[in-house]
């Protein structure tokens, strides 16, 4: 915990800015750790001050993934970098039906960027990680020049431990399950589009960036037999439709009016010329599911605050080519493939 | 989503389609061209030629501004970030179009020129304010519809007197590029039987700069909207203008478009520019008096005579048929690089890259077609 007499003057948070010494592993380090980040995580594991945290596991399957989070703008509607650190780990860790332990993270901070948006940023990961119930136990700083980073990048690594009983996995969707999604799709992609500063379009859309293990949770208890759950980041619905379909070598059928956009989600992507089905997600799940399980999976997803919009938006077919096909609102039928290089704004 | 969803209401789309089906002479063949890229990607999006008779075919047009760019402006463009060092900025559709060598703008980009994605000509402005040290090139594209944004902000830089922002112009007029297409005869040419005018461009020149197509070639245009339903709207208003032996512009987007088209957009772009006496279309060769320039009270500004470049004349990619899909000759499943060698993933003509291509839209859109060889 912070001991204000090891360091001559507390760290200025309001004006004061990273600089290269706030990396290099001596006192400054040690002052922007201590003042920082143990004061904003405050843990029995980080107070330790070792290099790693010791832990005893409980008894199952462990589960772990890492992810790199780069994000301009840093604080967008709905969220920063920082809350969306916590969430897109713990997201991935929860995705396998685990109940998620610890997160590490890693922050690489560019020179000059101002402490008062560090102190903010640190902040709400220490909160996110609160709610989510799971402690940042261990973690790194890095300072790079300026002009070689883009403020602040974070990477978390997150651990769980996955119940008994419980086999999710993107090769088991099988012909005739049925797939859902948690609610509305593109929140994300497009509140972050709308703080570009080079995009001055105005909307109220807030990212959906959120912490979904307390739905999966719900889910596994009234469905242990969910066969695939993923959650649709980069690349949005359609590419995650896609990965499934290819790892379990089946096709899919979804039907546009099924699948949940918000009016403003629409316009925005109307006026930009790009496509909802792709733009990137921070809180939501595709789960797919036996047929005779579907309205009961459905049912326990509306229950829950994140899962009030879900919808069932199309079932697993037979196709060895995995193919995601998808029934336009218009009464065609058309593929969704995958994304491809990036969604670019087209100018006509 | 007000205004946008009536357009694509699949009820009304089921009774125009009944009564195409009803009017077509089932004796004869209707070859509509969709002159712009819109239409293309509407037409696939929402899979419209599954619901017309067999014997309506939409055949896809030019009307890409990216696809008929040809590859030595391209050069040009990366040449003058090479060669002097320029801040290039465009618009995003423009970034992954193959230069010579299989060069992008994007490629470019990650070799350390810079290359800046732009969403409108308030950005240019911007940046030129913010970066004085910084020469910086607007590579302006697109019809008609994207030109006065463009003249507004060229007289924008003239009034705040900004050293250090330049055009290189790439601006296209639609009106030859038709009378080019139609005027193909022989194998060269295509057969049509009716034009879907483009909407957008007509917005701003009216719809008189089309009558041309109806008195000198016979063929009836309708000024279609983009939404699926003007499109099947406006193939009805053809259908019945063939089989009544009419020739005339009919306007079917008049909720926007009027005959004399946006008297200041046109003031705007007449201030500013003169045609140039020749400009090459990808696809269409070089074509006379079809591509706005910079005018003489505005050659400071132009970054063609500021920053002068010597690009050798590119070559297209064997085997390419982006020029012949262009002019309707040919449908992309004939070409042979489609799906093989040739997708959105690794595009190798513009047809491919940008998203209102015929060839993009064949891809994207393609329904499951396990026999014709579009696996993965």
């Amino acid at each position: 915990m912070t001991d204000g007499s090891r360091f001559s003057a507390r760290l200025d948070l309001e004006q004061g800015r990273v600089d290269m010494s706030h990396g290099a592993g001596g006192r400054a380090m040690a002052q922007l750790i201590d003042e920082l980040f143990k004061q904003a995580l405050d843990n029995e594991w980080l107070s330790q001050g070792n290099d790693q945290a010791l832990f005893s596991v409980p008894p199952g399957r462990l589960v772990m993934s890492t992810d790199a989070h780069v994000v301009s703008p840093l604080f967008f509607p709905g969220g920063d970098i920082g809350s969306l650190a916590v969430h897109g780990t713990l997201n991935d860790v929860a995705m396998s039906g685990a109940r998620p332990l610890h997160l590490a993270a890693s922050f690489i901070l560019e020179e000059g960027f101002p402490l008062a948006d560090l102190a903010r940023i640190v902040a709400s990961l220490a909160q996110a990680a609160r709610e989510a119930g799971v402690a940042v136990v261990t973690g790194d700083t890095k300072v790079v020049e300026r002009g070689k980073g883009d403020g602040v990048f974070i990477t978390t690594t997150g651990i769980g431990v996955v119940p008994e009983g419980i086999a999710i996995s993107g090769d088991r969707a099988r012909p005739g399950d049925v797939i859902l999604i948690n609610g509305h799709i593109g929140d994300h992609g497009i509140a972050i589009l709308s703080q570009r500063e080079n995009l001055g379009f105005e909307t109220a859309i807030q990212s959906d960036s959120a912490a979904l293990h307390g739905l999966v949770a719900d889910m596994i208890a009234a469905v242990p037999d969910i066969h695939c759950l993923r959650d649709p980041t980069r690349g949005g619905l359609a590419t995650t439709l896609n990965e499934l379909a290819q790892q379990s070598g089946v096709g899919m059928r979804v039907r546009e009016t099924d699948i949940p956009v918000r009016e403003a989600v629409s316009a925005a992507c109307e006026l930009l010329g790009l496509d909802p089905a792709y733009v990137a997600n921070e809180g939501k799940l595709v789960a797919i599911c036996p047929a005779d399980r579907a309205e009961t999976l459905l049912a326990t997803m509306r229950a829950h605050p994140l899962g009030a919009q879900s919808a069932i938006i199309g079932e697993v077919v037979e196709d060895s080519l995995g193919f995601v096909q998808m029934q336009t609102r218009f009464g065609g039928e058309r593929l969704l493939d995958w994304l491809t290089g990036e969604q670019l704004p087209r100018i006509c | 989503m007000k205004y946008v969803d009536e357009f694509r209401d699949r009820h009304l789309a089921r009774q125009l389609a009944a009564a195409i089906a009803a009017e077509v002479d089932p004796e004869r063949e209707y070859r509509l061209m969709e002159f712009c890229g819109g239409h293309t990607h509407a037409i696939f999006r929402y899979g419209i030629q599954q619901l017309m008779p067999p014997n309506l075919r939409f055949v896809h047009g030019p009307g890409c501004p990216v696809c008929v760019l040809p590859m030595t402006r391209l050069d040009q463009a990366i040449a003058m970030t090479r060669e002097h060092g320029v801040t290039l900025c465009t618009y995003g559709d423009l970034m992954r179009v193959p230069a010579s060598g299989r060069r992008t703008l994007l490629k470019a980009k990650a070799a350390g020129a810079d290359v800046r994605m732009i969403y409108s000509t308030q950005d240019v402005l911007r940046i030129a304010r913010d970066e004085p040290e910084r020469q910086v090139v607007f590579m302006a594209i697109g019809f008609e519809t994207t030109t006065p944004p463009t003249a507004v902000a060229i007289l924008q830089a003239r009034a705040e007197g900004l050293k250090n922002l330049s055009f290189l112009c790439n601006h296209v007029l639609t009106p030859p590029a038709l009378r080019a297409i139609l005027s193909l005869a022989g194998p060269e040419g295509v057969r049509l039987d009716g034009i879907l005018g483009p909407s957008h461009v007509s917005t701003v020149i009216g719809t008189r700069p089309y009558e041309f197509v109806p008195n000198q070639f016979g063929i009836p245009v309708v000024i279609a909207g983009f939404e699926p339903l003007d499109v099947m709207q406006s193939a009805l208003m053809l259908v019945r203008q063939i089989n009544d032996g009419r020739r005339e512009v009919e306007n079917q987007y008049s909720r926007a478009v009027g005959e004399g088209g946006n008297a200041r957009a046109l003031e705007l772009m007449a201030r500013v520019f003169v045609t140039r006496p020749s400009f090459e279309w990808r696809g269409l060769g070089f074509l006379p008096e079809s591509a706005p320039a910079l005018a003489e009270d505005y050659a400071d500004l132009d970054a063609e005579r500021r920053f002068p470049v010597t690009v050798e004349t590119s070559r297209e990619i064997k085997g390419c048929e982006c020029p012949a899909i262009l002019r309707g000759l040919k449908e992309p499943t004939e070409c042979k690089l489609f799906g093989a060698v040739c997708t959105p993933d690794n595009p190798m003509g513009a047809c491919m890259v940008s998203s209102e291509g015929a060839c993009a839209a064949y891809w994207s859109h393609r329904t499951h077609m396990p026999s014709s060889g579009l696996n993965r």
